[in-house]
């Protein structure tokens, strides 16, 4: 016993002395970013077909588009990118592209004009996943040839119908406007496949950056693009490193072996804000969480108690405790940042209020219901509390968890009661949410438009989806911001979905990182402006 | 089992030669059989497993006709039968598919993965070897006293201590204050992509290209998760030891000797240690075929791209090729470390020669 107490002493002693000689940190070279990051969702590098967060990441640094964001000014909304300039015909169907002027892809090709024509064309005839935002403008394999020109040094588009211009150029910022070097790809193209499988491991852009290595769940390693238009950028080569655990990615970040961490969890962040040479950044994204009652339950098709419903949930309570640091309140259906986004925050808990509007629809004494929800800690989480609150007006909540296979099944088949899940944009336009939270022209069942949340909870709004139609078509900004706004004020009111909170990211970063952006709501990360 | 081969007196005797293409052949119908059962397994597993393969494809926003596209692509719409068949023609083959999470054959994938996960399973291996035999021989000989019971207390902590732990608070501790070793990782960021990847264990790939630098660089990232793997099979490793040592040495032949005025050294060496060799390799065996499988937490908590990550994010990414790849590597390793084993037993056991 002795034997072991000196041991256990002596072990101490030494940890003690090694703590206080505490060696100099690591440092990564000054020419280089490295980020820790879960990187497990990419599974292509190929712009048409790249439709997950670390893919676009990732394709955001390497393909440059027509227009794009300003990294340093996101506010500001789109801007010029490989096009200098654009003209909109009178009847509001065309817009002409004018390309900028001396611009090389990383392999020294010119960019033209046509390759933006392929890159475009290509996109709508592979028809991969994403494929969608452009053909929602009319884009048909059939009519590409038609419909998307080159003409010189200018490009034309032409929509089936008049759109908001901001509408058409917004979705271009998505992933899926990558301008791709048609000669490289057109030379490892397969069977007719346009390149496809060469470019889900390879790169032929015109951005900042082109890519070295991507070794799945590993790392992605980019290099500086020495024909990048935009000029010598600062870090000649960014790594990205695929890093599990929270806990792990601090570790590196205070050991300097990596300069940001990007999937901290609350405890890290509170850990990495005291630390010298580190801080925290946050930053809002897309994703909404929200609660959504199906009109086909009688009960939940009451408009008394789908308002009493929005009074049950303990918002201040939920932001405060497990999601602290990860969601924000948000209770519209447009994301902060996006154009026309409100931040009325009308609901509270208020369990008197919502037991006066229960006895007013007819229930006094509460009834049951089931809830589904997706088998993910936080979602989870926030179905006991909302069971919890509920419980206290009488309405008790049944909890089924299942995979996502089984609740997507249960939700697009409208045999839910309450769907408790979350909803992400899909390009930076305010239509992407508008068009399936506000949306549904046909509410029955043969009608299978599975894809619009409207729909899914049998929510009969012709008006609605019609002054959501208004929206994509107005051309003036500014009027159609306002319109944006008064369509969320009375979707809050009226609409079976409770939405609560706005996803918010921190990351953990070496003080000496300067000008890194992560996209917000609407983009994705950039690289080029970043310094240290 | 030597004995019961030996053809009795008076049948002719068959050539060796002979007899080893029937040893041969018995031993290949054995790992024909057992892969046979373990393909099965993992495609009836890879069939009811409530994941929806097209939708991990398509993904949730995708049209009808994407969905159906991808369906018959997938031979989906093939009878069970037809689609088990096809699967057996293409492992044979060595075509596991793409894995939908990488975008890449599920070979090339584990011939990525695996040498991480072997290079680390080896270096625990050995060092659960080097340190488990003697202390369980010291502690079978030592029995009772306060040896035995440290022996005791070091494997029991070994077994029980939860991996995820340790590990964080060895990279705490060794990494992250101390600044003695590597961080998470197989090297450091700025070493990635230097060495040419030959075997993809990247000790040895370094070895080969004497860079001394990077060899240094990747021992100090391996040392960590190595030892944690290592301590977890000396644990075991030196608890078999120490109870097959005591069985042999209540023996009467131990006795024996030792009336005879042998030396203990030889004794216990000689003697005892060297009739449990055949089972001792079982053991080691099967906790190194264990640690191939790969370590989930280990390799997670040290950003490790093993095999054993590799199968969990899939299995959690409803990537059914890649997980049922990987197990039938995973399995193939497994028959294949035995049947190694049952080679191993010729040299060691003095009654097979």
């Amino acid at each position: 016993m002795n034997a072991f107490r000196s041991a256990i002493l002596g072990a101490a002693v030494a940890l003690a002395a090694g703590v206080t000689t505490v060696p100099a940190m690591a440092e990564t070279p000054a020419n280089m970013l490295v980020i820790a990051n879960r990187i497990d969702d990419i599974t292509t590098m190929d712009p048409a077909q790249s439709f997950e967060f670390a893919g676009s990441d990732v394709s955001h640094n390497i393909y440059s588009k027509l227009v794009n964001f300003d990294p340093a000014d996101l506010d500001a909304g789109y801007g010029p990118d490989l096009a200098a300039s654009w003209t909109v015909s009178e009847d509001g169907r065309s817009i002409t592209f004018t390309m900028r002027e001396g611009v090389l892809f990383a392999s020294g090709n010119p960019v033209t004009a046509a390759d933006a024509e392929y890159s475009l064309r290509r996109a709508i005839i592979l028809n991969k996943t994403p494929s969608f935002i452009l053909s929602q403008f009319g884009f048909t394999p059939e009519n590409v040839e038609e419909t998307i020109v080159a003409d010189g040094n200018t490009l034309t588009i032409t929509t089936d119908q008049r759109y908001a211009t901001s509408f058409v150029l917004n979705c271009l910022t998505a992933t899926i406007g990558g301008i791709v070097d048609s000669k490289v790809v057109m030379e490892h193209e397969v069977d007719g496949d346009m390149g496809n499988e060469w470019l889900r491991t390879h790169t032929a852009g015109s951005g900042a950056y082109v890519l070295t290595s991507w070794k799945p769940n590993e790392s992605v390693t980019l290099t500086a693009n020495p024909n990048w238009y935009g000029g010598e950028v600062a870090m000649q080569r960014v790594v990205v490193r695929h890093v599990q655990e929270s806990s792990t990615q601090r570790l590196m970040l205070e050991r300097g072996d990596i300069d940001v961490a990007r999937n901290l969890s609350p405890e890290d962040v509170a850990g990495i804000r005291e630390a010298d040479g580190l801080v925290v950044d946050s930053e809002l994204r897309g994703r909404l969480m929200y609660m959504s009652m199906n009109q086909k339950n009688e009960i939940l098709s009451n408009p008394k108690v789908v308002e009493a419903m929005k009074y049950l949930i303990d918002y201040e309570g939920m932001q405060d405790s497990f999601l602290n640091g990860q969601y924000v309140i948000h209770q519209a259906f447009l994301p902060a940042t996006y154009l026309g986004a409100i931040d009325d925050t009308p609901y509270h808990l208020d369990i008197e209020k919502a037991k006066a509007l229960l006895a007013e629809a007819g229930y006094p004494d509460g009834f049951e219901v089931n809830l589904v929800v997706r088998e993910a800690q936080e979602r989870i989480d926030i179905a006991q509390s909302l069971q919890n609150t509920m419980a206290q007006a009488g309405i008790t909540i049944n909890i089924t968890v299942g995979t996502a296979k089984q609740i997507l099944g249960e939700y697009r088949a409208r045999t839910h009661d309450i769907y408790l899940g979350a909803w992400g944009p899909d390009y930076p336009d305010p239509n992407t949410n508008a068009g399936t939270f506000a949306y549904n022209p046909d509410n029955s069942d043969e009608a299978g438009a599975t894809g619009l949340l409207a729909w899914r909870n049998a929510w009969a709004i012709p008006e609605m989806s019609n002054e959501t139609l208004a929206a994509v078509i107005e051309n003036d900004r500014d009027t159609r911001a306002a319109m944006y706004e008064a369509l969320q004020r009375e979707h809050q009111q009226v609409s079976p979905f409770a939405i609560m909170f706005q996803k918010i990211e921190q990351t953990g970063r070496a003080e000496n990182v300067q000008g890194l952006s992560l996209g917000g709501a609407i983009t994705a990360v950039s690289y080029w402006n970043v310094t240290k | 089992m030597a004995l019961a081969e030996t053809s009795p007196k008076g049948r002719r005797k068959s050539s060796p030669f002979t007899r080893f293409l029937i040893k041969a052949g018995k031993t290949v119908m054995a790992i024909s059989v057992t892969m046979l059962g373990l393909l099965f397994m993992t495609f009836v597993i890879g069939r009811v497993m409530p994941v929806d393969p097209v939708l991990s494809i398509v993904g949730e926003r995708a049209s009808q006709e994407m969905y159906d596209a991808e369906f018959i692509k997938l031979g989906l719409d093939k009878p069970i039968v037809v689609q088990f068949f096809y699967y057996i023609r293409d492992v044979v083959t060595g075509n596991f598919g793409i894995s939908l999470r990488t975008g890449f054959p599920v070979w090339n994938d584990i011939v990525r993965v695996f040498p991480a996960t072997m290079e680390l399973a080896t270096i625990g291996t050995i060092l659960g070897v080097l340190i488990g035999v003697p202390l369980g021989v010291l502690a079978a000989v030592k029995r009772g006293t306060w040896i035995d019971q440290i022996a005791r207390v070091v494997a029991l902590i070994g077994y029980s201590m939860p991996v995820f732990w340790i590990g964080l608070i060895g990279l705490l501790v060794l990494y992250g204050m101390l600044g003695w070793i590597g961080g998470p990782g197989r090297l450091d960021v700025f070493n990635e992509d230097i060495i040419p990847p030959v075997t993809g264990m990247i000790l040895i790939d370094s070895a080969l290209a004497r860079d001394w630098f990077i060899f240094k660089d990747a021992l100090s990232h391996i040392i960590l998760p190595a030892s944690l793997l290592g301590y977890y099979s000396l644990a075991y490793i030196s608890r078999m030891t120490r109870s097959f040592m005591l069985e042999q040495l209540s023996s009467e032949y131990i006795t024996t000797a030792r009336v005879k005025g042998m030396s203990e050294r030889a004794v216990i060496w000689k003697h005892a240690f060297g009739n449990i060799k055949v089972q001792l390799i079982t053991v080691i065996a099967l906790s190194y075929a264990g640690l191939l499988e790969g370590s989930v937490l280990t390799e997670i908590i040290f950003s490790w791209p093993g095999i054993g990550s590799y199968i969990t994010t899939s299995l959690l990414s409803a990537d059914m090729n890649a997980v049922m790849g990987g197990t039938v590597v995973v399995g193939l390793v497994f028959v294949l470390l035995n049947v190694f084993a049952e080679l191993l037993y010729k040299f060691f056991d003095p009654r097979a020669k």
